[in-house]
């Protein structure tokens, strides 16, 4: 059942291919019913499991030859995950509803984009996975190159070779892999069972993190991930943050550490103080957090804060992640949904309603317009999501940062003073976004846009209360998705990080 | 005096035979019966008859396979000579059936005849293990691309690069030639297996060395490999579209069949490795140099092209690169990944071939300017050259990702316990990587420009649309279904235990 969730892509995708020239408002409706049927299905499987144990979706021999099975399944990690895409996914089709040009093959490659991003989280076969994988890079680069905006061919470029190089080192590692293990399979929990040596693991691991973690917006390979966000429409950097980064850190995990577990243990030597890769992944994911929110405090275009904020706040999955403990990890996964349903909605307000109405998105132009004033709902919606995003509580991003702080403090104490500093500047850089992007500074006299915006629609209030609604729900009830995440990291699949490196 | 049986010569040569009895005919017909009609009629007469002569050969192929071997390897029939065989024939089939809208020529008869008897070449080279009989396909072959290349008597362009190929074809005919010589008089023996019986042994004979450096030159030519790369720019840009894409998909499949049937049968023994570390001399590490020579600058200069074409010629050396991994592997499972790759890699070159075709006919010429905006103008041709291209660039779910995905695990486990060649593959997956960067540059025109300023919709001849879907499909569908490929060449390696 869940696995219709790809097929329906794929299927509205094919749809709107045969559709006659001309009929928008039948692709916008016809892609936004795809989407919707997919979360459906997801909200469904959801409800009916909630154990969050690994179940076979499906299976079937798909290259003998090699051991290669079309096998898909999901634990309570996927699941999330596919319900955030489906929700983003609703959003987005909802934010793009005022594009005009090219219309159907923009929802062509949505589709696309999303199906695949649906294959990712369900692979169990690594081969497929990989497939999925490498499927998001083509839609996603025309997205942005096709109706971008700022620089859009280059950095749409630039995020499909980022995304091709980190893919390049999963698959060098996976071949590695199913070749020293000789066990003519590319089942992930098979090949996290084969005892690979320690000296390979300590080689693979990087390798394979690093190849996924690019995608994450590790620091400092995070560097497509703002122009790539800033030159994409409202939709697609939706996606991008929203969904994309955390394919990313999906692998990171699900790949890299369950099947490389000894990687993460010491080198057995200091260089600079860092005795592992873990540590140094550790570190890197700070500067990440740090540096994310240093230069997103000290940006001209609004975007661009947005932009880097997704840098900070990924820097925590990758930090949580490196903790490897339960409350640690727990907490990278929700925040993995948490960044995915905040970014989604930050840049659905500055791309579409601020960007698309005023045609600008420079702090000191949009300061004069006094936008609270002229477009209060956008401001609104603004002022909870940034409460949410600097991890006020009864968001979900507190819930999340809050368990990802504990692990860390368990881990490396020193490191979470500095992630407390992030996350002071992480206050500093969205109030100052908000208050020049929508509050007239003191002594300018405001000068409203002329002519006058349109209002926000119909659409753009859904999709921007459906975003809030869901952080809400799951910062005030967070033991929702824990429920979930908590049996999944309990199972066997981690086995190897758990008796490995897990304290 | 060993006793010839002519009648059993003629019954394994029958097919090829098919195929030159098809081209007289298609000769005959078209000088004594088409004179008066128009070129379109003529060729679509002629490409008809050969088609149909192609079919035949297939059918003959498919309803009584042969397993022989005459006079110590100058004839050979078995499952896997017969799969090469039946893949050059359909690549055959298409590209006829590609050439029926092209108006380059008058002399129609002369051009179906030579493909046909260049596809008669190819598939004797498919089917023996004897130098002699190699050496002549293989000038058969190359003669005949030679004058494919010239056919397009109106363009200075087109003698230029024919002479080009000519020249550096003699040279590399002459150097297979010596090293064929040596061999010979290293073994007393002109049959590949005797060959490397006789050759075997602990040491290197230094005569050997020069015997394998000079025909890995030879085949380095056929199969455009850095070094010997130089006249493949030339030839994909100036020929006529069909000749350029018979030369860069039919020929490669033969001519990789070839290559790797030569080393993995006639030098076995002196393999020596590449591996990092321990560099053991034999043909194994020329190969090495060889592919990553390929690899590396076929991708870098490709970014730097602006006419699709000779992106396309750079592209085809990178990937000749890839495909020599396969040959150094040497190993059963190896030579399944090889024919897979060196398959789908032609379909998807012969349909690139066919949209440039199309586009220039239209645009005058195939410069990457000419295809701005193309998704806008045609939308069926643009998809299906984004299949092609992509296919090309290794994305999943087409044919080109599993065919590199295969060729990578098998050169891996072709040495158990050892990653020796993992430097290679690393390069390879490396290298794939920045030749994603300018098959998208294509794309981008395709779908991201605007279309130029007051011009026409594209219209795409109805037989190339049908033609151009079909491989489309073909490149999807062995993409997502290997098994249905890949299930045949094992089998066939299976049997005929190469």
């Amino acid at each position: 059942m869940l696995a219709w969730t790809i097929y329906i892509s794929f299927l509205g995708a094919a749809g709107l291919l045969l559709l006659p020239r001309g009929s928008i408002a039948l692709a916008r409706i016809l892609a936004l019913l795809t989407a919707v049927v997919g979360f459906a299905i997801t909200l469904t499987y959801f409800l009916q499991h909630r154990t969050g144990e690994m179940l076979t979706i499906a299976r079937v021999p798909w290259i003998p030859v090699l051991g290669i099975e079309y096998h898909l399944a999901a634990d309570g990690i996927s699941l999330i995950l596919i319900l955030l895409t489906g929700m983003i996914a609703i959003t987005g089709i909802l934010f793009s509803w005022n594009i005009e040009e090219r219309v159907k093959e923009f929802f062509v490659f949505y589709l696309l984009l999303i199906g695949a991003v649906y294959g990712v989280f369900l692979s169990y076969d690594l081969f497929l996975l990989f497939v999925f994988y490498e499927i998001v890079i083509i839609p996603k680069y025309f997205l942005i190159a096709i109706w971008g905006s700022t620089r859009r061919e280059y950095g749409a470029m630039k995020l499909a070779l980022y995304s091709f190089v980190g893919s390049a080192m999963v698959l060098i590692g996976l071949i590695a892999a199913y070749v020293v293990a000789g066990a003519n399979t590319t089942s992930l929990g098979r090949l996290a069972q084969y005892p690979f040596s320690p000296h390979f693991q300590m080689l693979a691991f990087p390798l394979v993190f690093v190849g996924f973690a690019i995608l994450a917006g590790m620091w400092p390979l995070h560097t497509w991930a703002p122009t790539g966000h800033v030159a994409a429409p409202t939709a697609a950097s939706m996606l991008l943050a929203g969904v994309v980064m955390k394919l990313g850190a999906y692998g990171c995990l699900r790949v890299a550490m369950v099947l490389f577990p000894l990687g993460l243990g010491p080198w057995g030597f200091h260089v600079f103080g860092l005795g592992s890769w873990r540590d140094l992944f550790a570190l890197l994911a700070v500067i990440g957090i740090i540096y994310g929110a240093l230069v997103a405090l000290v940006q001209k275009d609004f975007k661009f804060v947005i932009g880097y904020s997704s840098v900070s706040h990924m820097g925590f999955v990758l930090l949580g992640l490196m903790t490897l403990n339960q409350i640690g990890i727990s907490g990278a996964v929700l925040q993995m949904f948490s960044h995915g349903i905040l970014a989604g909605l930050l840049f659905a307000v500055v791309g579409r309603m601020v960007y698309a109405r005023t045609h600008t998105r420079d702090l000191a132009a949009l300061n004069e317009m006094n936008l609270h004033k002229v477009i209060p709902f956008a401001a609104v919606a603004f002022i909870i999501v940034g409460m949410a995003s600097m991890g006020l509580p009864g968001f979900s991003g507190f819930v999340a940062e809050l368990m990802i702080l504990i692990g860390v403090w368990r881990a490396y104490p020193l490191l979470a003073l500095c992630v407390g500093f992030g996350l002071i500047v992480g206050v500093v850089y969205i109030w100052r976004a908000m208050q020049k992007a929508f509050f007239v500074s003191a002594g300018t006299v405001p000068a409203p846009p002329n002519p006058p915006l349109p209002p926000i629609t119909i659409p753009e209030r859904l999709g921007a209360i459906i975003l809030i609604a869901a952080s809400v729900l799951v910062g005030l009830y967070p033991q929702v998705l824990l429920n979930v995440i908590v049996p999944a990291l309990n199972s066997p699949l981690f086995d190897g990080l758990r008796k490995g490196s897990w304290q | 005096m060993i006793a010839i049986d002519y009648a059993q010569f003629l019954r394994l040569a029958l097919p090829e035979a098919i195929v030159v009895a098809t081209a007289l005919i298609v000769m005959g017909t078209d000088f004594l019966l088409m004179r008066r009609c128009s070129t379109r009629v003529r060729f679509a007469v002629a490409a008809g008859i050969a088609s149909i002569g192609c079919v035949a050969a297939i059918v003959r192929i498919v309803l009584a396979p042969e397993v022989a071997n005459i006079l110590n390897g100058v004839l050979v029939a078995n499952p896997l000579t017969n799969l090469v065989q039946i893949a050059v024939l359909t690549l055959t089939i298409f590209t006829l059936l590609l050439s029926v809208d092209a108006t380059f020529s008058q002399h129609i008869g002369e051009f179906v005849l030579l493909l046909l008897v260049a596809t008669a070449a190819m598939m004797f080279l498919a089917g023996t293990q004897d130098l002699l009989v190699i050496f002549i396909s293989l000038e058969l072959l190359s003669l005949s691309l030679y004058i494919l290349t010239a056919f397009n008597k109106s363009s200075a362009q087109s003698w230029e690069a024919a002479l080009k190929y000519f020249l550096f074809g003699g040279m590399s005919a002459a150097f297979l030639l010596f090293g064929f010589s040596l061999l010979y008089g290293l073994s007393n023996s002109i049959s590949l297996p005797l060959i490397a019986a006789a050759i075997h042994g602990p040491a290197l004979n230094p005569l050997l060395v020069i015997a394998i450096v000079t025909t890995a030159i030879g085949f380095g030519f056929k199969v455009a490999a850095a070094p010997f790369h130089f006249w493949a720019p030339d030839v994909y840009q100036a020929a006529p579209a069909p000749s350029a894409a018979f030369i860069a998909s039919g020929s490669k499949v033969a001519s990789f069949f070839l290559f790797f049937q030569v080393m993995a049968l006639g030098f076995a023994g002196a393999e020596g490795t590449a591996a990092l570390p321990g560099f053991v001399r034999g043909w194994v590490p020329v190969l090495a140099l060889m592919a990553a020579a390929s690899m590396l600058l076929g991708n870098l200069v490709a970014i730097r092209q602006s006419s699709l074409r000779r992106l396309l010629a750079y592209s085809a050396i990178a990937h000749a690169g890839y495909m020599l991994l396969a040959i150094m592997a040497h190993a059963q499972q190896s030579l399944a990944a090889l024919l897979y790759y060196v398959v789908t890699y032609a379909l998807a070159t012969l349909g690139v071939f066919a949209v440039i075709a199309v586009v220039e006919q239209q645009t005058g010429d195939d410069q990457l300017s000419s295809f701005d905006g193309l998704s806008r103008q045609a939308p069926v041709l643009s998809l299906c050259l984004a299949i092609f291209i992509l296919s090309l660039a290794g994305i999943p779910p087409l044919a080109g990702f599993f065919a590199k995905f295969y060729l990578f695990v098998t050169v891996l486990n072709a040495a158990p316990g050892s990653m020796g060649l993992l430097w290679l593959v690393v390069l390879a997956i490396v290298m794939s990587a920045v030749s994603l960067y300018y098959y998208l540059r294509v794309l981008k025109r395709v779908y991201v420009a605007p279309p130029a300023a007051g011009s026409a919709a594209i219209r795409t001849p109805l037989l190339s649309q049908a033609l151009l879907l079909l491989l489309a499909f073909a490149v999807v569908l062995f993409g997502c279904a290997p098994q249905l490929l890949l299930r045949w060449i094992e089998a066939a390696i299976q049997v005929s235990g190469l």
